[in-house]
């Protein structure tokens, strides 16, 4: 029997529970990590109702780079595909001035998701099959006043999954790169977040679903982020630094 | 934030909360002094609206438990229609009652006590729900069942979320064979025929009319009359059967824009409903369940065709006796006031359980307005021609009714005086306030 499992990390946030919705209703096997897994016991029945009907939750913390190990060795079967949501937007102007916070971001946003990507990914190589998503961010593309600290880690997790990706092209693995770009979620709510700009959750997880299925490599949820990315980055420093975006 | 109903006025600056799952919807309710329980804003009015707090339940949304041999689900209160309808239609399971939107919560759904084109003869939603959990003004959380504490739950269904929280609900669904409709369209030349449609069809589970408001004379009342049923396996073509409750895809539009507030007009509306009445073929024909019982959630934020002031929706319900005679004196109102109502639905109710549950037997007819002030003064009048003839208005319509009118309508009735005592009870403080409780004075 194919092994077509799906192991969310960071299952709890907006983005988790909508990712594991979508794969409940494609009928997919889950595993659902995260920290205090027992308030997913809810979730566990919504989603067994959905379409995955073994669908179970594991205690999983991403800055615990000591866990790692024992964490896939208690999964028993590796799984055909990893998503990785952990992040920590964090608050930028608090990240500027008080170190802890800042080092807080860039380890939730790059070293415990990169780490434990790597590790699974070798497991993978070893099998010589397997996806890996891994959701990181536009602001990742280019660093700027408003939020470079989370950007800079963000940034640090996209080349490390681009890496991955051409270690592992011809190993069987494919690794999947997410920018979401806005997300409306209950993290975000109350912002005053561009409508156009703004994907739901849902939208999101389609998304990682279709991407699964074609076989794409980076890809952004919404499209116009490319292009509004790229005028970003094509900006002259000179000019750039004078900006407030 | 600015929040709003689905008919965009009133909008009003609100504390917007949200709450995933019991403990945190409690956490809510002893942290605020005031409150209002919110679903997907589908209500058209205030009635979950207050500045002070409006706690949306859309976080808690998910499904707990389903029985396959009754047809039972347990679900959060904050859990939407269209998501039950995607889960469950392919397993040969639709919900009991439906209103006209699908991207309403199983809370709304049983604040409003809403009903679908089958009240006749299937009652209301409030009617399927065996049990609810309710989170109270003083903390409690109480089962409401026919069983425990039935007076609260009977209060509840109806009750336009001021009895508490609705945290997770249980009702049966009905088993069905496909996912398709037979649609049988006739037409009703008049007011008279269009009622007389109604009561021979009342053996159909489901029956509504698109009455045309701009009609008058002896076409008073013209109609679009259509019934319908449950498609059986044996109904459909051959080489459909196999996948009979497979849900067809449908890219919903979009309306991308507010309209200016001219495209609507009585001459534009008078087209439209020449087009639609003509184009109306009589006849049967197969359709999905989504455009027999959701033909408007094709176009997503179809509100907006009204412009940045918003409408109002005006629903009324008369009792069987008084129908004819208050219905004809209010289309001749609307004609009066030179008023062309857009989409206007007309439909027979069974008789009704409930507290504060809108049906009754008899006639109820939904009206869209622009919000606009010459339109205010004209629905003051509807409202004296309803409590005149014994009816009452649809409060999850409401965005303008005065409390002595509410009172009127209740009048011969302790339903109002029941509710106030079971509230001042629960409620002293009255926590569970909305703007719309506020200005009816519940």
């Amino acid at each position: 029997m194919r092994n077509d499992g799906v192991l969310i990390l960071g299952a709890a946030s907006d983005v988790g529970r909508a990712v594991a919705r979508a794969y409940a209703a494609a009928g997919r096997p889950l595993i659902l990590a995260a920290r205090d897994a027992a308030r997913l016991d809810t979730d566990l029945a919504d989603l067994k109702l959905r379409g995955s009907p073994d669908a179970r939750a594991v205690e999983f913390d991403a800055l615990d780079l000591g866990a790692i190990q024992p964490f896939l060795d208690g999964l028993g079967e590796l799984p055909a595909v990893a998503v990785c949501v952990v992040g920590l937007p964090g608050d930028q102007l608090r990240s500027q001035v008080d170190l802890g916070a800042a080092e807080l971001v860039m380890r939730s946003n790059y070293v415990g998701p990169a780490l434990i990507l790597a590790a699974l990914a070798n497991r993978m190589e070893a099998l010589g099959s397997g996806t890996i998503v891994g959701v990181s961010s536009v602001a990742g593309e280019r660093g700027r006043a408003s939020n470079y600290v989370y950007g800079s880690a963000k940034a640090g997790f996209t080349q490390f999954l681009s890496g991955l990706r051409n270690r592992l092209a011809r190993k069987g693995v494919r690794v999947i790169t997410v920018k979401p770009g806005f997300i409306d979620t209950r993290m975000t709510a109350g912002m005053k977040l561009p409508p156009l700009l703004t994907a739901q959750a849902q939208e999101v997880a389609r998304a990682i679903l279709a991407a699964e299925a074609k076989g794409r490599d980076v890809i952004y949820v919404r499209p116009i982020w490319r292009w509004i990315m790229a005028a970003i980055r094509l900006l002259p420093e000179s000019l750039f630094k004078r900006t407030k975006l | 934030m600015i929040l709003a109903g689905w008919g965009r006025h009133p909008r009003v600056e609100c504390r917007l909360l949200s709450a995933r799952g019991e403990s945190e919807v409690r956490a809510a309710v002893a942290r605020e002094a005031q409150l209002i329980p919110r679903g997907n804003g589908r209500a058209y009015g205030d009635s979950a609206l207050n500045p002070a707090a409006t706690l949306s339940l859309l976080p808690s949304d998910r499904l707990i438990a389903f029985d396959a041999a009754t047809g039972r689900l347990t679900c959060e209160a904050g859990t939407l229609l269209a998501e039950i309808l995607e889960v469950f239609v392919p397993r040969g399971w639709f919900p009991p009652v439906t209103p006209g939107t699908k991207f309403v919560t199983v809370g709304g759904m049983i604040a409003a006590d809403v009903h679908g084109k089958n009240h006749h003869g299937a009652g209301s939603f409030g009617d399927y729900v065996e049990s609810l959990d309710l989170a109270l003004a003083d903390g409690r959380v109480v089962r409401c069942s026919a069983h425990e504490n039935p007076e609260l739950l009977e209060a509840t269904r109806g009750g336009m979320g001021l009895t508490g929280a609705i945290l997770r609900a249980s009702f049966k669904m009905n088993p069905i064979e496909t996912a398709t409709m037979r649609q049988e369209t006739l037409r009703a030349a008049n007011l008279d025929a269009a009622m007389a449609l109604f009561e021979e069809s009342r053996a159909w589970t489901h029956s509504v009319a698109w009455i045309d408001c701009l009609s008058r004379g002896s076409a008073l009342g013209r109609s679009i009359f259509f019934r319908g049923e449950h498609a059986r396996l044996d109904e459909l073509p051959a080489d459909e059967r196999a996948s009979a409750l497979a849900l067809k895809p449908r890219t919903p539009h979009r309306v991308p824009l507010d309209f200016p507030s001219f495209v609507l007009n009585r001459w534009s509306v008078a087209a439209f409903n020449e087009l639609f009445y003509r184009r109306s073929a009589p006849g049967t024909e197969l359709i999905d369940y989504d455009k027999f019982f959701y033909p408007l959630d094709a176009l997503l934020e179809w509100n907006r065709i009204y412009g940045r002031a918003g409408f109002v929706q005006y629903q009324c319900v008369l009792p069987k006796e008084a129908s004819r005679v208050g219905l004809g004196a209010i289309l001749e109102r609307i004609h009066a006031a030179g008023e062309g109502p857009f989409l206007s639905v007309l439909k027979l109710f069974g008789r009704q359980r409930g507290l504060l549950s809108f049906p009754m037997e008899g006639y109820t007819l939904a009206l869209d307005f622009h919000a606009r002030p010459k339109v205010f003064a004209l629905l003051d009048a509807l409202d004296e021609i309803v409590a005149d003839h014994g009816g009452r208005l649809y409060l999850a319509k409401d965005a303008r009714l005065s409390g002595a009118t509410m009172r009127r309508f209740y009048k011969g009735s302790d339903a109002l005086e029941r509710f106030a005592g079971l509230r001042a009870r629960l409620d002293p403080a009255r926590k569970f306030a909305s703007l719309q409780s506020q200005r009816l004075e519940l």
